[in-house]
C-alpha cells in the first residue's frame, strides 16, 4: 500500500464542507418538523378517520416503507416533470424527505396513540370535551411522550437518509463533498471526513432530542 | 429516444434478479459480522465490549452511502480496485452487520440470565452454553425483528447503483437515459421493489404476533 493521505485539500475545503453541514442540518430539521405534523394527522386520520382514508393513509404508509427512498427521490425529481409538475433540486429533496419521513413517523405515532388507555377517552368525553380536543389535549401529548425515543431514532435515520439526495444535487453535505471529491481527486480523505461530520451531526441530534424530551416531558425523569 | 415495450419490462425483472443476489450475499456477510458482534457486545470483558458499541456506532450513526464510497474509494486507494460488486457486497455487509449485531444482542439478552447461570453451575463452558443454551432461545426471538431488516436490506441495495452496480434501480436509469418515460419507469421499478419487499414485511408482522403469542403470561 504506497497511498500517502493528504488531507490539504480537505482543509482548503474545509467552508464548503461546513456550509454543506449546515444545510443537511437545516434540510433534516425542517424534514423532521414537516413529517411529525404530517404524521399527527396522517395518524389521526389512521385511527379514526372513515374507512375509505383509513385505508389510503394504511397503502400510503405500507407503499413508502416498502420501497427504497432513492427510487422515490427519482420518482418525484424526474417522474412528476413528466406529469407536468416541475420541481427545482432542494423543493423535490424536500418532498422526498417528509414524503418518506412522514410515513415511518405515522406508524410511530399511531402505536403511541393506540397506548393511550381507551378509559381516558371515555372520561374526557364525559367531561364534555369533544373529539378534537380530547385528541389535542388528552391523547397526542401522551401518545408523543411515549413514541418520543423511536421517534427520535426515525428522524436520526431520516437526517442520515438525507444524504441520498445529492443525487439530485440538492444542496448538502453529501453533494458538496462530490464537489469537492471531484475538483480534487481526493475522494477518500474528503469522504472520510464527511462520514466524520455525520457522526458529529447524529450525535448532535440525539443530544438535541434528549433536551428536547427533557424540556417538553419533565415528568418523565421524575417517574 | 424509442417508446417501451414488453422487453423492457423483462429488462427491469432480470436486473431484479442483482438486486436479490445482492440482497442475500449482503446477508450472508452481515450475519456473520452481526452474529461476532453480538457476541461480542455480551462479552464479559469490557475492551471486546466496547469494540462492539464502537463498531455498531459508527456503522448506525453514518450514512450508508459514505460507507459505501469509503469501501469502493478506500479500496481503490489501497490498490485493490474491488470494482463495484464486490465493494457493495462488503459495504452492505459490514453496515448490516451492525445492525443485526444490535438485533441479535437484544436477543441473547432476552433468555433470560438465570438459565446460563444456571448451565454454568452445571459445569457447562461459554461455548456449549451459548450454543445449546442462549443461542437456540435467542434465534426464535430474533427471528422477527431479522426478517423485518431483510426489507432495509433489499431496499438499501439500491443504493449500490450509485456506485455503479448494475441492480434494479440502476437499470432503471439505463432505461429512462434510451426511452425517457422517467414516471412510468420509476414507478414500475418501485413496484418491483415493493414485491420483494411487502412479503418479508408481512412474514415479519405474522412471527411477531406469533412471539408476542407465545411469550404471552
Amino acid at each position: 500500500m504506497g497511498y500517502t493521505f493528504n488531507f490539504i485539500d480537505v482543509w482548503h475545503a474545509r467552508d464548503e464542507l461546513l456550509l454543506g453541514a449546515w444545510l443537511t442540518i437545516q434540510l433534516s430539521a425542517v424534514s423532521m418538523v414537516l413529517s411529525l405534523l404530517v404524521a399527527v394527522f396522517g395518524a389521526l386520520a389512521r385511527t379514526s378517520g372513515p374507512k375509505w382514508l383509513q385505508r389510503m393513509v394504511a397503502c400510503y404508509v405500507e407503499f413508502i416503507r416498502n420501497t427504497p427512498f432513492l427510487v422515490q427521490v427519482f420518482v418525484i425529481f424526474f417522474g412528476l416533470p413528466g406529469l407536468g409538475l416541475r420541481l427545482d433540486a432542494n423543493t423535490g429533496a424536500l418532498i422526498a424527505m417528509v414524503l418518506n419521513g412522514s410515513a415511518y413517523t405515522i406508524e410511530i405515532v399511531r402505536a403511541g396513540i393506540e397506548a393511550v388507555n381507551h378509559g381516558q377517552v371515555e372520561a374526557a368525553t364525559a367531561l364534555g370535551l369533544r373529539r378534537l380536543q380530547t385528541f389535542r389535549s388528552i391523547v397526542l401529548p401522551q401518545a408523543l411522550r411515549a413514541v418520543f425515543t423511536p421517534l427520535g431514532s426515525q428522524f436520526i435515520l431520516l437526517m442520515l437518509n438525507s444524504s441520498i439526495v445529492s443525487v439530485i444535487s440538492a444542496d448538502e453535505l453529501t453533494a458538496a463533498a462530490q464537489d469537492i471529491q471531484s475538483r480534487t481527486f481526493r475522494s477518500f480523505e474528503v469522504y472520510m471526513v464527511t462520514t466524520a461530520i455525520y457522526l458529529v451531526l447524529s450525535m448532535g441530534f440525539t443530544g438535541v432530542f434528549a433536551v428536547t424530551r427533557r424540556l417538553c416531558f419533565p415528568k418523565l425523569e421524575t417517574r | 429516444m424509442r417508446s417501451l415495450n414488453f422487453g423492457d419490462f423483462l429488462f427491469l425483472i432480470e436486473a431484479a434478479r442483482w438486486t436479490i443476489l445482492l440482497s442475500v450475499s449482503a446477508f450472508v456477510g452481515g450475519g456473520v459480522i452481526g452474529a461476532i458482534i453480538a457476541l461480542l457486545r455480551v462479552s464479559k470483558r469490557k475492551p471486546l465490549r466496547y469494540f462492539a458499541i464502537g463498531y455498531i456506532q459508527l456503522f448506525q450513526g453514518t450514512p450508508l452511502l459514505l460507507q459505501l464510497f469509503l469501501v469502493f474509494f478506500g479500496s481503490d486507494m489501497m490498490g485493490l480496485a474491488l470494482g463495484p460488486w464486490v465493494a457493495a457486497t462488503l459495504g452492505l455487509s459490514l453496515n448490516a452487520g451492525a445492525f443485526l449485531g444490535e438485533i441479535w444482542r437484544g436477543a441473547i439478552q432476552a433468555v433470560p440470565r438465570a438459565q446460563g447461570e444456571a448451565a454454568e453451575a452445571l459445569g457447562l463452558h461459554y461455548l456449549p452454553i451459548m450454543r445449546h443454551i442462549v443461542v437456540p432461545q435467542a434465534l426464535r426471538i430474533g427471528v422477527a425483528p431479522t426478517v423485518g431488516f431483510l426489507v432495509n436490506l433489499v431496499k438499501a441495495t439500491s443504493l449500490a447503483s450509485i456506485i455503479g452496480f448494475i441492480e434494479l434501480t440502476r437499470a432503471g436509469q439505463q432505461l429512462n437515459n434510451v426511452t425517457f418515460r422517467p414516471f412510468t419507469i420509476y414507478m414500475t421499478v418501485a413496484l418491483l421493489y415493493f414485491l420483494l419487499c411487502w412479503p418479508l414485511t408481512i412474514a415479519s408482522r405474522k412471527l411477531e404476533r406469533r412471539m408476542a403469542f407465545a411469550y404471552r403470561r
